[in-house]
């Protein structure tokens, strides 16, 4: 099984003075793997997603996403990295106000031409919008909606599709459960695994909610990773 | 690059209410600055155009742009007049192809009335070279006969065959009229666009009749002579205002001045209209200007407004920016994104600002016109309003920069972060 995600010595602050926010030495993430990433807030889970993001780059160490080595490349080429390979869900209010459910859906295409191709491969890309909304029970009367005028559970719905949609190999979601009540929530996180399952990406779910822990086949606990961690409760 | 202008098209729209006030007010100062900028080359035209053909103006000696005003714009008076045996032997040079008298003072219901002989309708020329025409009727050729500018017949709704009544001095209201000795319209002139269509023409001989029973500017007491004997009498004038100059060649222009200038006999004073018209152009330039400068300064402002707004707007799309950049927008896009939907501000508001100009053109033209005798083309955009639009576009996409930087700044510092 190849390596999706590979982090080695990482180690990453925000600023040149402060603690280090993170300092891992290894984390090994399989491909097809549904992992679950937990810490408590303010633990570093935003920042290591920045990273494997490309938004960021660590001080020292290696991140190698689909084996490459994405911290040593140009700021251009990580953002094409990730427009490429990643899909992104947030906490809430991941959507852009002025575009439609379907605007929104479709707005990684318009940044990644593999995503693209890879859509229209099989149809248009409207249709596989309509086809992965519809899986995640967004149908016909929502697609031109406004996306304001949709709940809160709708809208993490429209930001999975969003993160789906020309089956990058990575989905990174962080915290995307936690606006949304209990039985919303675990609606969502299955709704999400299934997709994941069908396209075959792999799933990195970060919250700092352990019940939902029983989803997922690896899970990951931040804080024993994390040895920066360590230190700042020590001085602490 | 990936295409970001749909998503600053629709941003726009999404915020077009804001958007449209400052559309609207990019909109209005282009369409004053194009305003201005017509009026004045319009306005310049106009003024160039008002005499043509002639080749020098005589009258007594005093400033050349003074000379002009009262002779061809009839504006103010003569502070002294030229002697008729001067005219005589000046007309009588060898390098002189015609000349036409002129005798001002008195007025019709608050437009001039200028003495002069039918050679007037012969040789005055405006704009390039257009001699008069006659919109109806014909030359004076009877002693109380008068033609009108085209403006004096239309503001008083006189045709040919009406009687007038001259009175004496330039007020809106005379307390004198040379009452008993009306005139009958024999001709009206077509429109010009000069001061010509301002002015009541009669002959130099009937200034003179309207005269005969007074002196030196006010009516003799107790002498009244009546039309038929006025006309019985000798009405040689003794002196005219001005007069209006043709020379055999151009060559011999600055001589014919230089004689004039220094004719012995009186003190006169001989211009070149082009130049003097220059000269009074140039001291009109400097409100010209001003006023072209206040209106660039109103689109400055409107282009400051417009960053403001969309300055101030940028904090609360910081979350937008954040999203842009988790689907794979580079900072760059960013830019793009935020400079964009003000260059398209400007570029529309540039747009509706010409709309907004030609409609009111389109409106307005004909009470410009007939208010202030001033015809203004709705003709394409000139070439230097094309360029001020450049200018003005080029500027504008470089303000732009501005909030696209901004923008850009936070996207890197924020980068996928989504701040509240
Ligand atoms: N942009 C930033 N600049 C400086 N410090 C930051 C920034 N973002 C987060 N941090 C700090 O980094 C630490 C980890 O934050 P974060 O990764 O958001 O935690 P989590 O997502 O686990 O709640 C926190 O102490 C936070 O204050
Ligand atoms: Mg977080």
């Amino acid at each position: 099984m190849s390596r999706v995600i590979e982090i080695k010595q990482l180690l990453f602050r925000w600023q040149c003075e402060a603690q280090p926010v993170l300092n891992i030495d290894s984390l090994v993430i399989e491909a097809g793997q549904r992992v679950f990433i937990k810490g408590p807030s303010g633990s570093g889970k935003s920042t290591l997603l920045s990273l494997l993001g490309g938004v960021l780059i660590p001080e020292r160490g290696e991140i190698n996403l689909l084996e490459q080595r994405i911290n040593t490349l140009p700021a251009g080429k990580r953002d094409h990295f990730r427009a490429n390979h990643i899909g992104f869900i947030f906490q809430m209010f991941n959507l852009i106000p002025y575009l439609s459910v379907l605007e929104n859906v479709l707005l990684p295409l318009q940044f990644s031409p593999p995503r693209r191709a890879r859509v229209l491969h099989s149809g248009t890309a409207e249709d596989e919008a309509r086809r992965l909304l519809s899986h995640l029970d967004l149908h016909e009367e929502h697609v031109h909606q406004s996306v304001t005028a949709l709940s809160v559970g709708q809208q993490q719905r429209v930001a999975a599709a969003r993160a789906l949609i020309g089956r990058p190999e990575i989905i990174i979601a962080d915290e995307p459960t936690s606006s949304l009540d209990a039985d919303r929530r675990n609606a969502f996180i299955e709704l999400l695994i299934r997709e994941c399952d069908t396209a075959g990406n792999t799933l990195l779910f970060v919250s700092h909610d352990s019940s939902l822990e029983r989803f997922f086949d690896q899970r990951i606990d931040l804080r024993e990773i994390n040895r920066a961690v360590d230190n700042r409760t020590e001085a602490a | 690059m990936v295409p970001v202008h749909q998503l600053a098209l629709k941003s726009l729209w999404n915020r077009r209410f804001t958007a449209s006030l400052t559309l609207l007010s990019i909109a209005l100062s282009v369409a004053l600055l194009l305003g201005v900028e017509r009026i004045r080359v319009e306005s310049r035209n106009s003024f160039a155009n008002t005499i043509s053909g002639t080749d020098l103006i005589v009258g007594a000696r005093s400033g050349s742009v003074q000379l002009l005003l009262y002779s061809v714009f009839r504006i103010g008076n003569a502070t002294n007049n030229v002697s008729w045996q001067s005219y005589q032997e000046l007309r009588k040079h060898l390098d002189v192809k015609w000349a036409v008298p002129i005798a001002l003072g008195d007025s019709h219901r608050g437009f001039r009335v200028m003495g002069t002989t039918v050679d007037y309708f012969e040789h005055y020329r405006y704009a390039r070279h257009k001699p008069l025409e006659f919109a109806a009727g014909k030359p004076f050729s009877e002693l109380y006969e008068a033609v009108l500018g085209a403006d004096v017949a239309e503001k008083l709704g006189y045709q040919t065959g009406s009687k007038i009544v001259i009175a004496h001095g330039a007020g809106e209201v005379s307390l004198f009229k040379h009452d008993n000795k009306p005139f009958t319209v024999t001709g009206i002139l077509r429109k010009t666009g000069t001061p010509l269509d301002r002015t009541v023409h009669v002959s130099l001989r009937a200034i003179e009749a309207v005269h005969v029973d007074w002196q030196g500017g006010s009516k003799m007491p107790g002498l009244s002579i009546s039309a038929q004997k006025a006309a019985t009498m000798d009405l040689t004038p003794k002196s005219i205002t001005a007069a209006l100059f043709g020379l055999q060649s151009r060559v011999s222009t600055f001589r014919v001045q230089h004689y004039i200038n220094n004719y012995p006999a009186e003190p006169l004073l001989a211009i070149l209209p082009g130049v003097a018209l220059q000269e009074l152009w140039d001291m009109m330039g400097i409100a010209e200007k001003a006023l072209l400068a206040v209106s660039v300064f109103v689109v400055l402002v409107g282009l400051i407004g417009m960053i403001t707004v969309i300055l101030t707007s940028l904090n609360e799309r910081r979350r937008e920016m954040a999203i842009l950049r988790s689907v794979g927008a580079r900072p760059m896009h960013i830019l793009f994104l935020i400079s964009g939907e003000a260059v398209m501000l400007i570029l529309l508001g540039i747009l509706i600002g010409i709309g907004l100009l030609y409609g009111f053109l389109f409106i307005a033209q004909p009470l410009i016109e007939n208010r202030f005798g001033l015809f203004i083309g709705i003709d394409w955009p000139s070439l230097y309003e094309l360029s001020l639009l450049g200018i003005l576009l080029l500027v504008g996409t470089v303000v732009s920069i501005i909030p696209g930087l901004r923008a850009y700044q936070y996207s890197l510092a924020d980068g996928m972060t989504i701040r509240i």
